[in-house]
């Protein structure tokens, strides 16, 4: 599995749409699976499943309807796509509410249709946009394990989030992508080491001590420690014995500290030292960003 | 091109399907035509002089042509709901026809124009309409009718994947497609009309339509109206049908 990872605006939409051959590139060519999304188009539409972030499933149709629609569209007949249908909503634990039009569903539900209408033909590719927008947590850690099986049953997944958790959980490997552009990939690790594997972090009871704190820490690292108000974080090689280590040299500098944790980078240190930006504030960033554009 | 047929058919399946689920439209097929007829009959009927003609018997074909015009606006409304709730997305992503989404659109309006089509003639008759015609007339008549709504189907398709939202194809139904039905001949004598709006009635496909119909139902002499309507109908069909595909084909999401 690949996660794509971006905020808003970064282009992962794009790419899924031009992959799934729904928008054909400006410049340049894709090819899935050795087909290229504009030549083979119609040979690669038949190896792909797309499940998007709108679970494009027709409300007016009960669940069998909308799966047994989207099989006969791939081409199979009537009673051929029934069993599928009963196969999948079986999976999908929505065998109950198979019958009952898709306006009855619950948000959890419908992504499930959905993704469920994107496996009726049993594509080796699948590509998720977004799958969990919207959802609930209970809903969302559902679409996770059953993401998960798909993986483990040997489908190729892209999967495209603004969710760190999500990346970090599902994908084997990550690119991170921001304004049209990979600027990062590897797997999560990769990316987090990239930006300064683990550092033990202390919080002072007095922030007056802090510089003190720094010179007892600086021994157990090449790097200098950082000093932030009562916070004093340095770079480690290993998680084993540095929490202890870290506490004695305090003790014995005769400095109190509240809290002494390793803490491991997540990606949005790898978003912030990629990008400069969080993930979080992406939003009026962005805006910011386009009165930047216009005035150049 | 092989997976057309059946493509299309899957397509006007469930568009069919989902009908009887939506009461609003199915209202809109059924009682909206014959609350219309019965205000035209009897509210502006006594106003409208028809000369050689009982009103009702001018009123029919009119107001049946002029309903089959709109039959194909649930194609607009559904094609620009399918475009916001991204079910275009899915069907664009599945390796159909490119030209089967549409054409069952189309193909399920000819379904439900039927339907009306049977109601407004019934309620016609029932008020006293009369056919002065043939067995064979009338059923060309109704082919006539048929072949005249699936055009508007595809004029409807168009502006379905155009705009943004179901609202938007609403407006622009209501707005432009709304007056040229009635500046035309199906519910008063173009004659009748200030001389600027007659001209462009005279011209109106509506008009040569609904002449056609009484033509054929009603045995009025209509010139060439008949072939006219034929293929009058046959040119919206060139021209819009491979719009709205093109238009399909490239159509991003929302």
């Amino acid at each position: 599995m690949l996660g794509v990872l971006g905020p808003n605006g970064a282009g992962k939409t794009t790419a899924v749409r031009v992959l799934t051959t729904l928008l054909p590139p400006d410049a340049g060519d894709a090819s899935v699976i050795g087909l290229d999304v504009v030549a083979e188009a119609p040979a690669l539409r038949a190896q792909i499943g797309l499940a998007g972030q709108y679970a494009a499933v027709d409300e007016n149709l009960t669940g069998i309807e909308n799966l047994v629609m989207v099989g006969r569209l791939y081409g199979k007949r009537r009673a051929e796509a029934r069993r599928r249908a009963d196969e999948l909503l079986d999976r999908f634990s929505l065998s109950e509410a198979g019958g009952r039009i898709a306006k009855t569903y619950s948000g959890g539900m419908r992504r499930r249709l959905d993704l469920a209408a994107a496996l009726v033909a049993d594509p080796p590719v699948l590509f998720l946009d977004e799958p969990t927008t919207g959802l609930d947590p209970r809903s969302r850690l559902e679409l996770w394990e059953t993401i998960e099986a798909l993986v483990a049953e040997g489908t190729t997944v892209l999967l495209t989030t603004q969710y760190l958790d999500e990346a970090d959980r599902l994908a084997d490997r990550i690119a991170v992508i921001d304004r049209g552009r990979v600027i990062a990939d590897g797997t999560a690790d990769e990316l987090k080491e990239r930006v300064g594997g683990l550092r033990v972090e202390v919080h002072l009871t007095d922030a007056s001590r802090a510089a003190d704190a720094a010179m007892a820490l600086a021994p157990m690292s090449e790097e200098q420690p950082a000093v932030d108000d009562a916070r004093v974080s340095v770079r480690v090689a290993r998680e084993q014995g540095t929490i202890m280590e870290a506490a004695r040299r305090l003790d014995q500098a005769g400095i109190d500290a509240d809290d002494v944790a390793v803490r491991r980078p997540t990606l949005d240190d790898v978003f912030l030292t990629l990008t400069g930006r969080e993930l979080a504030d992406e939003e009026g960033e962005q805006s910011a960003d386009e009165r930047e554009e216009v005035a150049a | 091109m092989s997976r057309f047929v059946p493509d299309t058919l899957v397509m006007a399946e469930r568009n069919l399907v989902r009908l009887p689920r939506s009461p609003d439209l199915l209202i809109g097929f059924t009682i909206q035509p014959v609350m219309f007829v019965l205000l035209f009959a009897f509210v502006f009927g006594g106003a409208i002089s028809t000369p050689g003609f009982d009103y009702i018997d001018f009123l029919i074909p009119g107001i049946i042509v002029q309903n089959t015009a709109f039959g194909g606006f649930v194609t607009a409304l559904g094609l620009a709901e399918d475009l916001t709730k991204g079910l275009i997305d899915r069907f664009r992503s599945l390796p159909t026809s490119r030209a089967s989404v549409l054409a069952g659109r189309t193909l399920a309006d000819v379904v439900t124009n039927s339907l009306s089509i049977v109601i407004l003639v019934g309620t016609g008759l029932i008020i006293g309409f009369s056919f002065q015609t043939g067995i064979l007339e009338i059923l060309a008549g109704f082919a006539l009718l048929l072949l005249f709504g699936y055009a508007f189907s595809w004029i409807f398709a168009l502006i379905g994947m155009s705009v943004s939202s179901p609202e938007a194809a609403n407006g622009i139904g209501f707005t432009i497609i709304f007056p040229i039905t009635f500046i035309s001949s199906a519910f008063v004598p173009v004659e009748s009309m200030p001389a600027g709006l007659e001209k462009f009635a005279e011209i109106n496909p509506i008009t040569i339509v609904v002449d056609a119909m009484r033509a054929l139902w009603l045995g009025v002499p209509a010139g060439n109206n008949v072939w006219g309507a034929v293929v009058w109908c046959l040119v919206l069909i060139a021209i819009f049908a491979p719009l709205a595909v093109r238009k399909y084909r490239r159509t991003a999401g929302r």
